[in-house]
């Protein structure tokens, strides 16, 4: 489903803050692959998310989706395959806009816009039976601004706007990093229940070590723009956070306490 | 006075669908669009040296607003392809428009006195002193309503998103530039289309007609968000028609004042606008204290909390 090949991306190029962001990265998911990506700050994880999403067109290497070579094509134009969920609750939906409107947006992901009306009855059905499956209570909100919405909720509703249109590629950039843990709970939640019922084919960047353990098939760790670690299904079930970190001090020389507290 | 507050209400009428125009680029878009400036003359332009070489005041009328289409996509264009600042841009085009209506009138002043314009027309069918101001508020709410469907189509919502969060829209495969090169095409064309029928009401279309008309856009807008409220689309459109007109007549009325001429007009406009924009915020902050006062008071009274 998604093949990336020897990509590689440098910023800064030619100045002494040049920094490699991927050194000749190598990623291969099968159709409902769902890997966990995790790695500490400045590894390169957001840039590989870019890297799929198009917001950056790498240097070197291919990206390829569903069998179509995607590596320089406009960002709109590939989101018609892939769905995002951002960090930033603030960031997957419009706020001065409806529960609704803003469904209605992420419905067309797929399709051409045209003239006519975003909102149907016909679609409002449609979005509040998506809704009810958030158990949030949305679907008696159609009518409510987004802004009006507690980050949980918008992170919710960005990953049923983002999920529902079936998307080839679901890219997760730290979804539930900016939320208390009550409601990250909720969305990992969420996500894997959605994940699961539409077998969708995800990359999921996360900080906590135990949700990449919970989460998914795969999981890959990246450090300075490679991927330095990677764990098959079998192996996946087999690791604890504790092994995890033993494997990153293992790979890294021993390089000491602040990985460990970047990491965990 | 009476027709000095009629005439002021029926321009009022004719400059709202410019200040609608503004606010599909204000508001909607969230481009402050100086373009506007540039594309009312270019409506009054277009309109009047189309009278004035005999075609039909209707046909005239339309084609400036596709004329101000152009100019509003132009400056789209400029910001979204050549990467330039948005209130650049605008500036540019502004500036570039100056000369270019100048080209199209051939001369600073074009009259319309003795045309056939669209008002004379509307005279000429309905005789009654209130036909022009009835016809042109028919067809500034029609105007209103068309904006209201719009914005709830897919591409209107997508257009709506654009302004909100630009990020957002993208990942859910809008393409973001070509929806603000016709968000700003759109906004434009009713600026140039208000400019033209401007142009006639007044019997003159002048190359610096245009001076400050972003500002007196803004003016409804504002005054309009203030007075009516824009909690919906509906609603938000109507608070501009509104404000337009409001603004006309607390110009008009300042203009009574004995010692302010008509070139003191665009310090009026200012001053109208800075204060629009200053007044919720000083309201809000009264009632702010007036509700902690009350809050501190019945805490006084119950003998407060307490002390951690």
């Amino acid at each position: 489903m998604l093949e990336m090949n020897q990509i590689f991306k440098v910023f800064y190029e030619g100045t002494p803050d040049e920094k490699i962001a991927l050194n000749k990265v190598n990623l291969s998911m099968k159709q409902g692959d769902f890997v966990t990506v995790i790695g500490s700050n400045g590894a390169g994880k957001s840039t590989l998310m870019n890297v799929i999403s198009g917001k950056l067109v790498p240097d070197m290497g291919t990206v390829m989706i569903d069998g179509v070579n995607m590596t320089s094509l406009a960002e709109h134009k590939r989101a018609v395959k892939i769905g995002r969920v951002f960090q930033d609750p603030m960031a997957g939906t419009a706020p001065t806009m409806t529960i609704e409107e803003n469904l209605a947006l992420a419905y067309n992901r797929t399709k051409k816009r045209t003239l006519s009306f975003g909102v149907t009855k016909k679609r409002r059905d449609f979005y509040r039976e998506k809704l009810e499956m958030l158990h949030l209570g949305l679907e008696d909100r159609l009518q409510a601004k987004v802004g009006l919405l507690s980050g949980g909720e918008r992170q919710a509703l960005s990953l049923l706007m983002a999920t529902f249109t079936d998307p080839k590629i679901l890219l997760l950039d730290e979804h539930t990093a900016a939320l208390d843990p009550s409601r990250a709970e909720l969305i990992t939640n969420l996500t894997k229940e959605i994940v699961a019922k539409l077998g969708l084919t995800t990359l999921m960047v996360t900080h906590n070590m135990q949700q990449a353990l919970d989460l998914g098939n795969r999981l890959i760790m990246m450090d300075k723009g490679q991927i330095i670690f990677s764990a098959n299904e079998e192996e996946k079930a087999d690791l604890t956070v504790e092994k995890l970190l033993a494997e990153f001090q293992k790979i890294k020389g021993g390089a000491g306490l602040s990985d460990r507290s970047l990491l965990s | 006075m009476m027709t000095a507050m009629f005439g002021a209400v029926e321009s009022g009428v004719i400059y709202a669908i410019m200040a609608l125009g503004v606010y599909v680029s204000f508001r909607v878009l969230d481009f402050p669009d100086l373009t506007v400036d540039g594309s009312f003359v270019t409506g009054g332009a277009v309109a009047s040296i189309m009278i004035t070489a005999g075609y039909d005041p209707f046909i005239s009328t339309i084609a400036a607003l596709f004329a101000g289409f152009l100019a509003g996509c132009m400056t789209g264009i400029l910001h979204t392809k050549g990467g330039i600042n948005p209130l650049l841009s605008g500036i540019l085009m502004m500036i570039a428009l100056y000369s270019i209506n100048l080209r199209i009138m051939g001369k600073p002043n074009v009259p319309l006195l003795a045309e056939e314009t669209v008002m004379t027309k509307i005279e000429s069918w309905f005789t009654s002193a209130w036909s022009v101001l009835l016809f042109m508020l028919v067809l500034t709410l029609i105007i209103k309503l068309i904006i209201d469907l719009f914005l709830k189509t897919e591409i209107g919502l997508s257009l709506r998103a654009v302004g909100d969060n630009e990020g957002m829209v993208r990942s859910f495969s809008a393409n973001t530039g070509w929806m603000k090169v016709l968000g700003l095409g759109l906004s434009n064309a009713l600026v140039a289309f208000s400019g033209a029928l401007i142009a006639q009401y007044n019997g003159f279309s002048d190359v610096g007609m245009g001076i400050g008309m972003i500002v007196i856009g803004l003016a409804s807008v504002i005054i309009g968000e203030a007075v009516i409220g824009d909690s919906k689309i509906a609603r938000a459109t109507l608070a501009v028609v509104v404000g337009a007109i409001l603004y006309r007549i607390i110009v008009t009325l300042a203009l009574r004042i004995e010692f302010l001429d008509t070139g003191d007009m665009k310090l009026i406009t200012a001053i109208i606008v800075i204060i629009a924009l200053i007044m919720p915020k000083v309201l809000d902050k009264q009632k702010e204290a007036a509700r902690k006062k009350k809050r501190l008071a019945q805490l006084n009274a119950d003998g407060g909390g307490p002390v951690a």
